[in-house]
């Protein structure tokens, strides 16, 4: 996309504004590096002495004693955002389909509209209804309230807009050169929609919602508002539970020594997770979407 | 494609209803946050200082927090990232191992958990570069933050200028430089200052960072060295720690999400103009 | 012609956009080009928390020009931010452990930890074996102890906190035994948290606790050992769980924090102390130390 050849480096002020901007480019690709290099500075010490096993896998979390075992984290973490995308991905793509092939452009149009808003509503203002209206509805059935459900419903709720965003921009991709074929064949709306549209933005539906996991695992002020942080593999989904993210939250601002470096730890965990995530949905798309 | 058969219309009302209903809860959220905080929204709420723990007076020292921490996150994000989105729209070849490294880099960076920089800002900022809780330290983390969606978008922005501008541009025998300057940047500044309301909307929306970074004095900030809190952090503080502190907590919830609806209008519009100059 | 204009009309568009916020940070950074007011940093037990931020706000009236910053976090926070010399003063509500011996602690009031429940729960009184089971999880619902038959939900404080560590102490459990439902930070989370669940139980310093309660909080505070729960037995050395509240330094306390903690201590502080349900200490009295030397630490009751 370069366009035809420019005079290029034909001055003196051309080198240094190039550099200027190679400058730029270095530093914003360094900030990674930089979050990276800290991450494993700090952790150095406890990955080299061969404890990661006992912190990653140990049960027991209780840093007065020097014991930093995360496996009560990690399940938590991985049960409320299992949980969230178990029900937010499905919704998300029923409204992204009903928005773009079932419903009155118009509406369409406004329930897209609606959806971006949504997207960007801040995740206190998502913990703080949870508390509001979740955790109480949730307490008269079965105390306490703050639980691996309220934490289900309330992430769920927080990634169902981007479901259905990165949903909509998939059906939106499909050729329409496919869709009129559909059409000089008589396939009917639905029969579109499952043998066609469906099986042709799958790859970026299932991108959009693992990238969408990846951002229910990095939530932090949600599920410390409604999940209840008591360090425990949960039994059930009433029960209460930590996320790793929660335990930064909670103890980063007093940690220090071997506890601190556990927690830096756990952030490396988080940030090797979504890397992991991203590579993954890669392969399915080109380009990622725009938020 | 029309609806027919009995299939076809079970689908759409299945689909319909399950719709209507999916989307009842986050319609519900906001039905009842707005509810439970206009009664106490007030032009004093908006300027007056906190009193009795939030629960009276107002949230004008968290708005003026809020306001610097963005000042600084713009002021640090914005040269850096133009700058960056320049050289990827200019200077590298779109397919070539540089642009690939860096979009990586960049991509992943747009990934990372908002907590795992609040750790690498209190590290950095806070410790490191011994600026303590402070705006500046939330500002600068917030920065690193919303860099990849201030240069994805500005890139795009850059990319979609007419080719026909550029010919002109190497007509007329302008320096690349000058072409930057005078040419590209200017057509594309529409595109660039969404990109620039969107990293706004996203560094509003953003708690978990500033909660080590900026800290959580409620006084009105004297200098960017103080410590200040957001309207984010102030809205998790009053729902978690403050009995009775709901009202202010919704209301503060209004004010944040009516600038964010505010910001979201602007990029829309900002985006349409984009469009319609590539059209043309 | 029209693109030309429009070019031109989104440029200054751009341009504004871009300049605001750099405008808006010089105006910033330049009006307060001013001398740095001379600050206070206070951070650690958020027991200790209202009231210094209350103090302080006194404190900057008295003294213009000097700026008292209060963060909570646990006392463990304190401890570790003055000794790293991250805050000035560190905020801790016990008293030093031995291996805290290199800080210097100044007492600025007295408080116990009390167990609350909610005001509509009818369970008034818990005996020391019942507390015990049903923070070991060996009781768990109020029929067992004279309630209604409803589930208990066992409010526990999270470690770091001071709090915890004098009730585990005072109980004789580990923290390892405790089988918590909620887990909360400061004392105003867990006050609210008790406040929300009717058939909920916490502990939490008397000093916030009594203050809910009188500002129309639905808090009943139990008695512990038989003795009520208030400011009063705690002044009269009656509630067996007491606690110094501290303010921590690395060395003896420098000019402006000396200053403000024997303001904390002066008479025109004591009434700031009440209302906050604290019991003031005097400066005068022996055993009480005035000069910076640390504490003697008087015993915890462990057993």
């Amino acid at each position: 996309m370069a366009g035809p050849p420019m005079p290029r480096l034909s001055m003196q002020g051309d080198r240094v504004l190039i550099g200027a901007l190679g400058a730029c480019a270095l530093l914003s690709g360094g900030v990674l590096v930089l979050i990276l290099g800290f991450l494993l500075l700090e952790t150095g010490p406890l990955l080299a002495s061969g404890h990661v096993a006992g912190a990653l896998f140990g049960a027991e979390w209780h840093p007065a004693d020097h014991t930093f075992g995360l496996r009560a984290m990690i399940a938590g973490s991985l049960a409320v955002s299992g949980l969230a995308l178990s029900w937010a991905a499905p919704a998300g793509v029923v409204v992204a389909v009903w928005g773009r092939l079932y419903a009155p452009a118009v509406l369409g149009r406004l329930y897209r509209g609606v959806i971006d808003i949504l997207a960007g509503i801040p995740s206190v203002v998502y913990g703080f209804w949870g508390l509001l209206a979740i955790v109480p509805a949730i307490n008269r059935v079965r105390p306490p309230g703050t639980s691996l459900l309220a934490g289900g419903l309330v992430l769920g709720l927080m990634i169902l807009p981007l479901c259905a965003l990165s949903t909509d921009a998939g059906l939106a991709r499909v050729p329409q050169s496919y869709l009129r074929a559909a059409a000089a064949l008589g396939l009917s709306r639905f029969g579109t929609l499952t043998r066609i549209l469906l099986p042709q933005a799958w790859p970026a539906i299932v991108a959009g919602c693992v990238l969408q996991l990846g951002r229910a695992l990095g939530e932090t002020m949600a599920v410390v508002m409604v999940c209840g942080n008591v360090v425990e593999v949960p039994d059930s989904l009433f029960a209460p539970v930590r996320t790793l993210t929660a335990n930064i939250a909670l103890e980063m601002a007093y940690a220090s020594g071997w506890h601190q470096r556990a927690l830096f730890m756990s952030g490396l965990v988080l940030l090797m997770v979504t890397m992991v995530l991203f590579g993954l949905t890669q392969g399915l798309r080109k380009r990622p979407h725009e938020d | 494609m029309r609806i027919e058969g009995a299939r076809d219309r079970w689908a759409a009302a299945l689909f319909g209803g399950a719709s209507l209903m999916i989307m009842a809860l986050p319609l519900l959220m906001l039905v009842e946050v707005v509810g439970a905080g206009l009664p106490r929204l007030s032009s004093e709420f908006l300027y007056a200082p906190p009193m009795d723990a939030g629960r009276a007076g107002g949230i004008g020292p968290m708005i003026v927090s809020t306001l610097a921490i963005l000042a600084v996150c713009l002021f640090a994000a914005l040269p850096v990232g133009l700058g960056c989105a320049l050289y990827l729209a200019e200077c590298v070849t779109a397919g070539g191992r540089a642009a690939r490294a860096l979009g990586y880099s960049l991509d992943v960076l747009g990934g990372v958990p908002s907590i795992v920089f609040g750790l690498f800002g209190y590290r950095l900022f806070a410790i490191e570069l011994g600026l303590g809780f402070s705006i500046l330290s939330g500002g600068l983390t917030l920065a690193c933050m919303v860099l990849p969606l201030l240069i994805r978008v500005s890139e795009e922005a850059l990319r979609a200028t007419p080719p026909s501008y550029r010919q002109a541009a190497a007509a007329l025998g302008l320096s690349q430089g000058g072409f930057l300057r005078r040419v590209l940047v200017p057509a594309a500044a529409p595109g660039i200052a969404a990109a620039l309301i969107l990293s706004i909307g996203r560094a509003l929306a953003e708690s978990a960072a500033l909660l080590f970074t900026a800290g959580y004095v409620t006084r009105l900030p004297d200098s960017v060295f103080d410590s200040g809190r957001a309207l984010a952090v102030h809205i998790y503080d009053l729902s978690m720690n403050v009995a009775g502190g709901e009202a202010s907590a919704a209301a503060t919830a209004v004010v944040l999400v009516g600038l964010l609806v505010l910001i979201n209008i602007c990029a829309r519009r900002l985006g349409q103009t984009v469009h319609r100059m590539q059209r043309a | 012609m029209t693109r030309a204009r429009s070019c031109f009309r989104n440029g200054t568009t751009g341009a504004a956009l871009f300049g605001l916020p750099a405008l808006f940070l010089t105006a910033m950074l330049a009006a307060y080009a001013a001398p740095e007011a001379q600050k206070l940093v206070l951070t650690g037990s958020s027991t200790i928390a209202p009231l210094t931020a209350e103090l302080g706000r006194r404190f900057e009236a008295l003294r213009p020009g000097v700026e008292v910053d209060v963060q909570s976090g646990g006392s463990s926070r304190g401890i570790h931010d003055a000794r790293e010399g991250l805050a000035d003063l560190g905020m801790v509500s016990r008293a030093l452990t031995a291996e805290e011996a290199d800080l210097h602690a100044y007492t600025i009031a007295l408080d116990g930890v009390a167990l609350i429940t909610h005001r509509s729960n009818p369970v008034a009184a818990l005996k020391r074996a019942e507390i015990i089971a049903i923070y070991t999880d060996r009781i768990n619902r109020w029929s067992a102890i004279g309630g209604p038959d409803r589930p208990i939900t066992v409010v526990n404080k999270a470690e770091g906190r001071s709090t915890l560590d004098l009730f585990l102490a005072h109980f004789g459990l580990r923290n390892s035994e405790v089988k918590p439902d909620v887990v909360i930070g400061d004392n105003a989370q867990g006050l609210k948290t008790v406040a929300g669940n009717p058939w909920s139980i916490g502990y939490v310093s008397i000093g916030s606790a009594e203050y809910e309660a009188t500002h129309g909080g639905p808090i009943r505070l139990l008695p512990l050992d038989g003795v009520e729960a208030s400011m009063a037995t705690v002044r009269n050395g009656t509630y067996p769980l007491t606690r110094p509240l501290n303010l921590v330094t690395r060395g003896p306390a420098p000019g402006l924090a000396l200053a403000f903690i024997e303001f904390a201590r002066s008479e025109a502080a004591r009434a700031i102390v009440e209302q906050q349900f604290f019991v003031p200490v005097d400066p005068h009295v022996d055993g009480q130390p005035v000069d910076g030397r640390p504490a003697d630490a008087p015993p915890v009751d462990a057993r």
